[in-house]
């Protein structure tokens, strides 16, 4: 039996101002899938995950997260629907003028009713789960761009989000962190059972971790092909999806899974 | 037939590139020699094209004397490359170094697709009017729907619901305050200097120099104490809230505020703005002193009042109402510099010029209302006869 749908775009058209970026977007993201979102660069990937995390407002169609309408939704709906997501954001995103406990603290302290021992407990908690125990009183600056992405993700999954959202993770870092990155998110759905959907081009990662995709075309200015990454470098037809799996037909087979995904979407172009 | 072309005014030996013209009927080779490198001289394409005979089948090259070469070959290359397509003739390009062509056949390759960006063309003199009308429109817009969004959270923070960190209001309530003090006492001085200055030329003509002290008095205390720290708080506070929000906003860290469901006016602007409004007073009273005490020292210096007179004249021009009319004057002028600086940072785009362009922007914002309603509360003080 296939997961709940947990998160499903219609129509979606994003646009700025009379400049249409992506039209006519469908697709659903189910309960405990790794999404991802690819795609050529200017295509409006990170558009796409603003108009999912209630940072823009699409020019038409819609986005339902379970049975609600984001965007026709109360402001008290929409609040409640972000307390359960969590994201990490490209540059990270920590507040510069606070150390790492008051990052990771913050979302705590704005939505639950905890006393100040037991955010303190879990700020400690959340920062040993990302490798970063000892690090609380450091400021962001202090820190490198691998451990600022930890610590980002730390504050995003400070709430146990349900939806983790991620703004191209591995952007910046080396190869050895990236991996212990994917490594993490792969943790972090099997342990706190979140469905996880993640902006990027980073091949490794794509084929590592993503068990369901779609791809942006910029030209086309819509979505060209989607369903599990693996499957759609064997059989897509679409010359430009596959010369972005093959990174422009120079790789192969580039990343063979060692870690299979546990759920396989069917896909369709 | 040979042509030869050498440049005719040579800067150096090694330095010069020659060029010679065969033509064999319709068969043309051109001969490369010497040095063809940035720095070196020699001849452009629109020198040697009239040395071309006018029917060409073919263009071949000969570089056996070739000495050096860079991008700057590529260049005249280039010329005859889309020379030779124009007039519909092949190019060999067998005798050039592999280098070079290798080069070209990457420099030819067009573009799978035609990069899109927008038509650029100058606008007519109405249409930069429309846009800048229809700019200025909806700047004010913007600037109305801030006061609604800080009225909002005001009231929010009144009734308990608005949260920001108390350390940074404390860290703003320093900054805007015992941190602005050297400069604003410094200028404070010196405008009570000039004032004095100005004024002592004049009254000495009528002899009537002991109202020195009500000029600077008056002066300082209604206009130019809180006028001057208000300035000096545009430049040195209202700029550095506009860059932090600015950095903030190319940081993805006012994002990251919204989608945790805090809202940044509560958060970043209300700690600002409660800063700036309850230090701008004092600063603005602190100002007031020094000001009088700068023309105190002109009055000793070049009039010879002694202190007491001029303390006494000074508590007989200045009353309470004028140091209220100043004190009034700073708490607008507070809100303002804080208001403009907040503003132009929420408002920054995603870029690093974006955010000098932001500060740039609220220096200028608060200075035109800082004048501006100076200029209306004046007038209208006058007409209310305060």
């Amino acid at each position: 039996m296939q997961p709940q749908p947990l998160i499903t775009v219609s129509n979606l058209t994003m646009a700025y101002g009379s400049f249409i970026l992506q039209r006519d977007l469908n697709f659903t993201i189910r309960q405990g899938d790794i999404f991802i979102i690819m795609g050529d660069s200017g295509c409006g990937k990170s558009t796409l995950l603003r108009h999912m995390i209630g940072l823009k407002e699409p020019a038409a169609g819609s986005i339902h997260f379970h049975d609600t309408n984001f965007w026709n939704a109360s402001e008290g709906q929409r609040n409640q629907i972000m307390r359960q997501c969590g994201i990490l954001y490209q540059s990270s995103a920590l507040f510069s003028s606070m150390t790492l406990a008051e990052n990771v603290a913050l979302p705590l302290r704005q939505n639950s009713d905890l006393a100040p021992n037991e955010i303190a407990e879990l700020v400690s908690l959340k920062l040993r789960l990302v490798g970063l125990a000892g690090f609380d009183q450091f400021y962001p600056s202090e820190i490198s761009g691998g451990m600022k992405k930890r610590a980002a993700l730390a504050r995003a999954i400070a709430l146990d989000p349900e939806i983790l959202f991620f703004d191209e993770p591995s952007a910046g870092l080396d190869p050895i962190s990236a991996s212990l990155l994917d490594n993490l998110i792969l943790e972090l759905r099997d342990s706190l059972n979140a469905t996880i959907i993640i902006v990027t081009h980073e091949l490794a990662s794509i084929f590592a971790i993503g068990n369901n995709s779609i791809f942006l075309d910029s030209d086309s200015r819509t979505m060209i092909a989607s369903g599990p990454p693996q499957t759609l470098l064997q059989t897509t037809k679409i010359h430009k999806v596959k010369q972005f799996l093959t990174r422009g037909g120079t790789l192969q087979n580039p990343f063979p899974i060692s870690q299979k995904p546990d759920k396989e979407t069917p896909s369709h172009e | 037939m040979q042509e030869t072309y050498s440049p005719k005014n040579t800067v150096a030996p090694g330095s010069i590139g020659t060029i010679d013209v065969e033509s064999i009927g319709t068969d043309l080779c051109l001969h490369f020699s010497g040095s063809w490198v940035i720095g070196s001289t020699f001849p452009s394409f629109l020198e040697i094209q009239p040395l071309f005979p006018g029917t060409i089948k073919s263009i071949s090259f000969d570089t056996t004397n070739l000495l050096a070469w860079d991008s700057r070959f590529l260049i005249i290359l280039n010329d005859i490359s889309e020379y030779a397509v124009k007039n519909d003739t092949t190019m060999i390009a067998e005798g050039l170094p592999s280098g070079v062509q290798r080069l070209l056949v990457l420099s030819s390759a067009s573009p799978e697709k035609a990069p899109f960006k927008p038509e650029e063309k100058i606008p007519s003199f109405f249409e930069t009017v429309g846009n800048k009308t229809t700019h200025l429109i909806e700047d004010c817009g913007e600037l109305l729907s801030f006061t609604g969004a800080v009225s909002l959270s005001y009231l929010r923070l009144f009734s308990g619901k608005a949260q920001f960190l108390t350390s940074d209001f404390l860290y703003f309530l320093e900054e805007c305050g015992p941190s602005a003090l050297p400069i604003v006492s410094l200028i404070s001085v010196l405008v009570g200097i000039i004032l004095a200055f100005v004024g002592a030329v004049q009254l000495q003509l009528f002899g009537a120099e002991i109202y020195i002290a009500n000029l600077v008095g008056l002066g300082m205390t209604r206009e130019m104490g809180a006028m001057m720290a208000a300035i000096i708080m545009a430049g040195r506070t209202g700029a550095a809230f506009a860059a932090q929000l600015g950095t903030m906003q190319v940081n993805e860290e006012i994002d990251a505020l919204q989608t945790m469901g805090i809202d940044p006016v509560d958060f970043l602007v209300l700690p600002r703005l409660s800063a700036l409004l309850i230090m701008m007073p004092l600063l603005a009273l602190w100002a007031d002193l020094l000001g009088i005490g700068g023309g105190f020292l002109i009055a000793a210096l070049t009039l010879d009042i002694s202190m007491v007179e001029y303390y006494n004249q000074t508590i007989n021009a200045v009353v309470l109402r004028h140091f209220g009319v100043g004190l009034f004057k700073a708490i607008i002028f507070g809100y303002l510099v804080a208001f403009s600086g907040c503003l132009r940072g929420m408002q920054c785009g995603r870029s690093a010029s974006a955010v000098g362009t932001a500060a740039t922007s609220a220096v200028v914002t608060a200075i035109v209302l800082i004048v501006v309603s100076d200029a209306v509360m004046t007038v209208l003080f006058n007409i209310l006869k305060i």
